[in-house]
């Protein structure tokens, strides 16, 4: 009975159709400086089966996920305890675990759960935060992220971005040719995922709008490319551009009043315009007879970042939407593309062209300073973690598209991969913080 | 258990429960056939531009040099090579002569460069194609473009003749 309520319940608030493979994680390149802790399995004291998500495996993966932390195996406990006079915290300081988390889960009533945790210092053995969360059954996973991020931000005090979406493009290929397109929201860590719009023909660029409500993408679907934003939870699409020539790269504007997108139409040549979403009203933001493209908002909103081959080669150039020529930003190497800005606006992730290889760096944008954070050959699309921890970014691994995660200091990575071999995955882009 | 605090969260992703959404599935027209193009485009002329009685369309003569449709560039390169001239001049000879027949001109690029990049690159290498063909005398309203950048790529492993494969612009005949 509660099984198939779940099942019901969940069908009907999945707000997307089709269910998809799921990603697999893989921890590539992980880091010894990692504080170790110990979530200890919830007690489930509802009648009943437990359910199918086992919020301390969530947490535990989500926080070694990070880099920052390492949850020991359940295995290697001495104890696990459900309640906090049950700890005997000695049995934690021989395991040298630095902080320890229980839990249970209980009814609340009207058919909703009440999860409850506790975080304790194991060396002072100090409750350092006791929260009890309020959830439907059917969002016990998403719950679990939202307890990550509170573990998370309290041990950091860098607000955790784990309760957050990703969203990305997958390719199927059958029989070596590309033959299905379909743009795809999961949770941060890759479970969940949902098709939202599919085709026969190349879909590219998504972009979150800054509530998370919306995606804005490219569709060849008509075998002309045109940007669409799309209402995720109803479906919904709008046509923004299919003028002549190019409509690509779309951005929004931090406050989701603009988008950003490239253009084509009036002289053969990419340039860069902005639109505002109420009026459809489209200003040019670049006048060259290079090729500019690759927008993105500085945090503020006042100028966009953009790849531009005006010098001869792609670098990343910055213009002042209020004025003023497009200054040159990157120098070092011959190809430097596809900038996205940090969220503290400090940092500036591109791909950077290395003896041949494609990879992903980041550039401090005060000293100027570049750091190379991947090693692969084909490595693109880097979007950051709305707490610009963690960048995501498209590779290859074994001929397949897959999705990497790297922390922005290189010193963690991992891979995101399909479980299908058929599927590449592309172009992810690391949605906002979500109100709750 | 007594320092325990109930600060009490409602997680209920309240837009979750803004309804069920049906997948946006457009219905979209197959891709013209790259390597076979209208069969019926020099039947439908007029007979004096037709030598070939309605049998079989230069277009699709593998001994015709119009049987050519692709143009193969460098990395990163949107020149047209000399060994492509004469077939491209070809094709704009014949379509000056039919001037109701229309093209699209594709263009791509291999994966070694950013997804929007790309598309910028391939429109450029189809434009090297479109200008050549208009100085040629082709009628601009014949031609229209379109570039994919890297995706539809023609071979898909992570190698040198792989990429050159895919460097291209390929002239695709509309049906009419």
């Amino acid at each position: 009975m509660w099984r198939k309520l779940l099942l019901v319940v969940g069908f009907a608030l999945l707000p997307l159709a089709a269910a998809r493979a799921t990603l697999e994680i893989t921890i590539t390149h992980g880091v010894s400086t990692a504080a170790p802790v110990a979530i200890v399995p919830f007690a489930w004291e509802v009648q009943g089966p437990p359910p199918a998500t086992d919020v301390a495996a969530v947490v535990s993966a989500d926080l070694t996920r990070s880099g920052r932390f390492k949850a020991i195996p359940v295995k290697s406990m001495l104890e696990k305890p459900t309640e906090a006079s049950a700890i005997n915290f000695t049995n934690w300081r021989v395991l040298g675990v630095d902080d320890l988390v229980i839990g249970r889960i209980k009814p609340a009533g009207s058919g909703n759960l009440q999860a409850e945790f506790q975080l304790f210092n194991v060396y002072t053995g100090r409750q350092l935060m006791g929260l009890s969360v309020l959830t439907p059954p059917q969002n016990l996973r998403w719950t679990a992220h939202k307890i990550s991020d509170l573990i998370y931000q309290k041990l950091t005090g860098q607000r955790g971005a784990f309760a957050t979406r990703i969203a990305y493009v997958e390719v199927l290929r059958k029989s070596g040719k590309e033959s299905h397109y379909a743009l795809v929201v999961a949770d941060s860590d890759g479970f969940n995922p949902q098709t939202v719009f599919s085709s026969d023909e190349p879909i590219m660029s998504p972009d979150w709008s800054p509530d998370g409500k919306y995606l804005a993408y490219v569709s060849f679907e008509d075998q002309r490319q045109a940007i669409y934003i799309q209402d995720i939870y109803t479906g919904r699409r709008q046509l923004i551009s299919e003028r002549r020539g190019i409509n690509s790269a779309p951005v929004f504007s931090p406050d989701g009043k603009s988008l950003a997108m490239v253009l084509s139409s009036s002289p053969d040549n990419p340039d860069i315009y902005v639109m505002n979403l109420a009026t459809h009203a489209l200003r040019r933001i670049t006048h060259s007879d290079a090729i500019d493209t690759e927008p993105a908002w500085s945090p503020d909103g006042q100028s966009l970042y953009f790849t531009s081959d005006r010098g001869g080669s792609p670098q990343i150039y910055k213009v002042n939407l209020n004025g003023g020529r497009p200054q040159r930003i990157t120098f070092d190497g011959n190809y430097n593309a596809r900038a996205r800005i940090s969220p503290d606006g400090h940092a500036l992730a591109m791909v950077h062209r290395e003896n041949g290889h494609l990879r992903i760096a980041v550039m401090n944008l005060s000293t100027g300073a570049l750091l190379t954070l991947t090693d692969g050959d084909l490595d693109k699309s880097p979007s950051f973690a709305p707490n610009g921890s963690m960048i995501i970014y498209e590779a290859t691994y074994r001929g397949q598209g897959v999705l990497k995660e790297v922390s922005v200091d290189g010193q963690v990575r991992e891979r995101l991969s399909e479980t299908q071999p058929d599927v590449s995955v592309h172009m992810p882009v690391w949605g906002p913080f979500l109100s709750q | 258990m007594k320092a325990l605090r109930y600060g009490l969260m409602l997680l209920a992703v309240a837009v979750f429960l803004a309804g069920c959404a049906k997948t946006v599935q457009p219905v979209t027209a197959p891709p013209a056939a790259t390597a076979a193009p209208a069969a019926t485009t020099a039947s439908t002329t007029s007979a004096a531009a037709a030598p070939v009685q309605a049998q079989i369309s230069p277009l699709d003569d593998p001994n015709n040099i119009l049987y050519k449709k692709v143009v193969y560039f460098d990395f990163d390169k949107s020149n047209i090579k000399p060994e492509f001239l004469d077939m491209l001049t070809a094709h704009a000879k014949y379509l000056i002569a039919h001037p109701n027949q229309k093209i699209r001109i594709e263009g791509y690029t291999d994966e070694r460069g950013t997804w929007e990049y790309n598309i910028a690159l391939g429109d450029r290498r189809a434009q090297s194609v479109r200008r050549f063909l208009l100085f040629q005398g082709v009628n601009p309203d014949q031609i229209s473009t379109i570039s994919y950048g890297e995706a539809h790529a023609v071979c898909h492993e992570h190698t040198r003749p792989c990429w050159a494969k895919n460097r291209r612009a390929v002239l695709v005949y509309l049906n009419q």
